[in-house]
């Protein structure tokens, strides 16, 4: 048998206590550099004077937001930091959505999260995981935001987050020139709509581009089309039973909403613009979904005023520039045009002095126009400072938002459950614009809604 | 972005603080190694050494089996008991049973052909004169990770109308041989199956490299005297090497099939699981961590652990079939 060997006794003895000392003064070392306080008297510093009295610390804050976007974000609420001596740790990622599941079960959580699905956000309040809304937050939410916006994430009377962003998904983004050069008029009603393509068709134009190829949420821009739809032929009150699941998914009036889609996006007359028949809608990015406009080979593309961000550089975006965008016409005169789009909340984990101080801070009108001032952005907040606004289409969007009678929807399917709003609602418009039958995949929706 | 030693110092930090803290750990397990009792001293240490790596086994791998199957007992948040329920919903619904479907056809296809195509190759190359070039060829892809293995060959199969300039390479040949450009990743189950052939294609050089290497172990005695009898290549092929390799076959055919079983990156990479292209590990994925339907998501966990279960028992008992024979 071979014996083991027993190292010596003594150098054991010397790597263990080296090591574990070396431990302790890293720790000891990195515990001592928290929140520096300076700056915090400094010049400037004037707005923040309400939250002097905050000790500092560190708040984390996840989200979607990445990259450029990202950095303007972070870029407005600096100063805030600076001034308050809070440290806001900010961490954008592709996969927030999946992530910021497994974060909060492992006892992770962020102290904000910026939600963009309601949906998603009302998981947390049922778990009981996310936190109502602090009165000073909620007051400031109620007096900043429109009713619209906040019933939802309101629950049992509590709010649990405030609106930041927002984007407006009615828009059909067209070309001003391409317009006047063959006299086309901006349609006021479907009728107008439907004409106008027949127009456009006639003139060897396809009238319609689309593109919802989006990896796995390929489908999304048709989800859109579908509640766009809703809204403007049955009214917002039909949309919010249909949402909430009080009427079923495969509702009659829902195959007939997604049937007057199919008027255009199934019409082989009218769509794919530069991308091809049908089918091509399916495999064409939503990014360059809307591109041919700029070539005159389609007319139109409905997509949110965020698509602003897709035109390349140089293209301007004015009501007399290169492209533009039209609010989607009005099918019955008697509802309107009720405005589509979504946007994010912040909604906290946690409740300590510092993150409430963050909170109130992003539910102000200054945060809004210092966001608004890094560009590309804009909100619901009614103080936001319009003229803050760099891009006349973020300008129309926010004028919209603001207009005291438009009856604003959040994205249905950010609303409905995720199993629905980022699954099988998204699978199955894109089996549908691969040729499935409209009844058939609307009650694959229905089957697929989760009971609880 | 310049690097900033002062900036990067608390991760610095973290690293040296992890070094040492593996260290520490390290120094105490042997000094009570050390002081253990001298009766029985052997056996003390072994229990010492065996403990980390068991506590690590029992908290990573043996909770979390258990808790799975548990969790695809319950409902979607995980605390209603729903009995047999998950099962019954996977085996019921429609773009589930799809999602079966598919998953038999990766498992059936990729692993024969992958082996096969490493096999063919192996032994058309073998000691011909640019053997090792040509092996590297098909090695290659292995160096590629899925994602951009699956991001090539999403390029390969682009489309582009028919007017269009076509940046796919399938379609350029299609519109150069006189076709239509087709869109390959709509229609089902040829997209499926045009997704198997990333895997083969990355899986060819595996399966290449092992069997040539069995191969060349073939005794030299076997083959000549195989020769001398007057066997033709073909005989050769199916009467002394495919029987010589044979158990070097299986283990490729089986480590391919368990990849193929949880392959995931290529399909979300590719489709994200649209166009009926979806896999259990995807679909698992999906259900879990997307739409928050614990119980769905643990239920197809347990059903493929269930279906790698016979694959690694077969691989135990080769393993342990072989042992047998060394030791004779």
């Amino acid at each position: 048998m071979v014996r083991p060997i027993r190292p010596s006794h003594g150098a054991v003895v010397t790597a263990t206590s080296l090591s574990l000392a070396l431990l302790a003064t890293g720790c000891d070392y990195l515990s001592g550099t928290g929140g520096t306080s300076a700056g915090r008297d400094g010049a400037g510093c004037e707005p923040f004077a309400e939250w002097a009295d905050v000790e500092g610390g560190t708040v984390d804050i996840y989200a979607s937001i990445r990259d450029e976007e990202g950095e303007r974000m972070q870029r407005a609420w600096h100063d805030f930091a600076e001034c308050t001596g809070i440290n806001i740790r900010y961490e954008g990622s592709g996969e927030f959505e999946a992530q910021v599941q497994v974060k909060v079960d492992g006892g992770n959580a962020p102290d904000i999260a910026f939600f963009p699905q309601p949906g998603l956000l009302s998981r947390f309040v049922e778990s009981g995981d996310a936190l109502p809304l602090p009165d000073s937050v909620a007051k400031r939410a109620q007096e900043g935001y429109p009713e619209d916006w906040l019933q939802y994430v309101e629950h049992d009377g509590k709010l649990y987050g405030t609106p930041l962003g927002a984007n407006v998904k009615s828009f059909v983004w067209y070309s001003p020139g391409f317009f006047e050069k063959n006299g086309y008029e901006i349609p006021q009603t479907w009728d107008d709509l439907i004409t106008l393509s027949d127009t456009m068709a006639d003139d060897g134009v396809k009238p319609w581009c689309a593109g919802i190829e989006s990896g796995e949420a390929t489908g999304w821009p048709v989800t859109d089309w579908l509640e766009n739809v809703m809204l403007r032929e049955h009214g917002p009150e039909v949309y919010d039973q249909w949402i909430d699941h009080e009427i079923p998914f495969d509702d009659p009036k829902v195959t007939q909403a997604l049937d007057r889609v199919g008027d255009i996006l199934r019409n082989p007359d009218y769509v794919n613009g530069g991308h091809g028949g049908v089918k091509s809608i399916a495999t064409t990015s939503s990014q360059v979904g809307g591109l041919p406009i700029l070539d005159e080979k389609c007319g139109m593309y409905l997509m949110g005023s965020f698509y602003a961000a897709q035109w390349p550089e140089g293209t301007e975006i004015a009501e007399d520039g290169d492209v533009f965008a039209f609010n989607l016409p009005t099918i019955d005169e008697e509802i309107g045009t009720p405005v589509l789009g979504g946007g994010e909340f912040a909604a906290a984990f946690s409740d300590r002095p510092e993150v409430v101080a963050v909170q109130e801070y992003l539910a102000t009108a200054d945060y809004a126009n210092n966001r608004a001032q890094e560009g590309a952005w804009f909100s619901a907040h009614k103080d936001l400072d319009l003229d803050a606004l760099d891009n006349p289409n973020d300008r129309f969007a926010a004028e919209l938002l603001r207009d005291p009678d438009t009856v604003f929807r959040w994205d249905g399917g950010d609303y409905m459950p995720a199993a629905v709003g980022s699954g099988t609602f998204w699978r199955a418009m894109t089996n549908w614009i691969n040729g499935s039958d409209t009844e058939d995949v609307l009650s694959y929706v229905e089957q697929s809604w989760p009971k609880s | 972005m310049a690097f900033d030693i002062l900036a990067e110092l608390p991760k610095l930090l973290w690293l040296v603080i992890a070094v040492a803290a593996f260290l520490a750990v390290f120094g105490v397990l042997l000094l009570a190694v050390d002081g253990g009792p001298r009766t029985r001293y052997d056996w003390w240490q072994a229990a010492c050494f065996l403990a980390p790596a068991g506590i690590l086994l029992l908290t990573g791998l043996v909770y979390p089996v258990i808790r799975t199957t548990v969790l695809s007992f319950h409902g979607p948040g995980g605390d209603t008991w729903v009995g047999w329920g998950n099962y019954v919903w996977m085996f019921t619904r429609p773009e589930i049973l799809l999602v079966l479907r598919n998953t038999f056809l990766w498992v059936i296809f990729a692993p024969i052909l992958a082996t096969a195509t490493g096999l063919v190759y192996s032994v058309l190359v073998d000691r011909s004169r640019y053997e090792s070039i040509a092996k590297s060829l098909l090695f290659m892809p292995m160096a590629i990770s899925f994602v951009g293995a699956s991001i090539i060959w999403k390029f390969v199969y682009a489309f582009r109308p028919a007017n269009a300039d076509q940046i796919g390479l399938l379609n350029q040949l299609l519109v150069w041989a006189g076709g239509e450009p087709r869109q390959w990743l709509l229609e089902g189950p040829l997209n499926t199956l045009l997704l198997i052939v990333v895997l083969i294609w990355i899986q060819a050089g595996f399966a290449m490299v092992i069997l040539s290497a069995a191969i060349k172990a073939i005794p030299a005695e076997i083959v000549e005297a195989a020769r001398i009898d007057g066997v033709n290549g073909w005989q050769q092929f199916w009467r002394i090497t495919l029987p010589s390799i044979w158990p070097t076959v299986t283990v490729v055919l089986i480590t391919i099939s368990v990849q193929t079983l949880k392959i995931f990156d290529i399909v979300r990479t590719m489709t994200g699981g649209q166009f009926g292209t979806s896999v259990i590990a995807n679909e698992m994925y999906s259900q879990a961590f997307r739409y928050g339907q614990l119980g769905h998501g643990s239920a197809l966990a347990v059903f493929m652990f269930l279906l790698v279960i016979p694959l690694v028992l077969i691989q135990i008992r080769n393993a342990r079939r072989t042992r047998e024979a060394q030791s004779l």
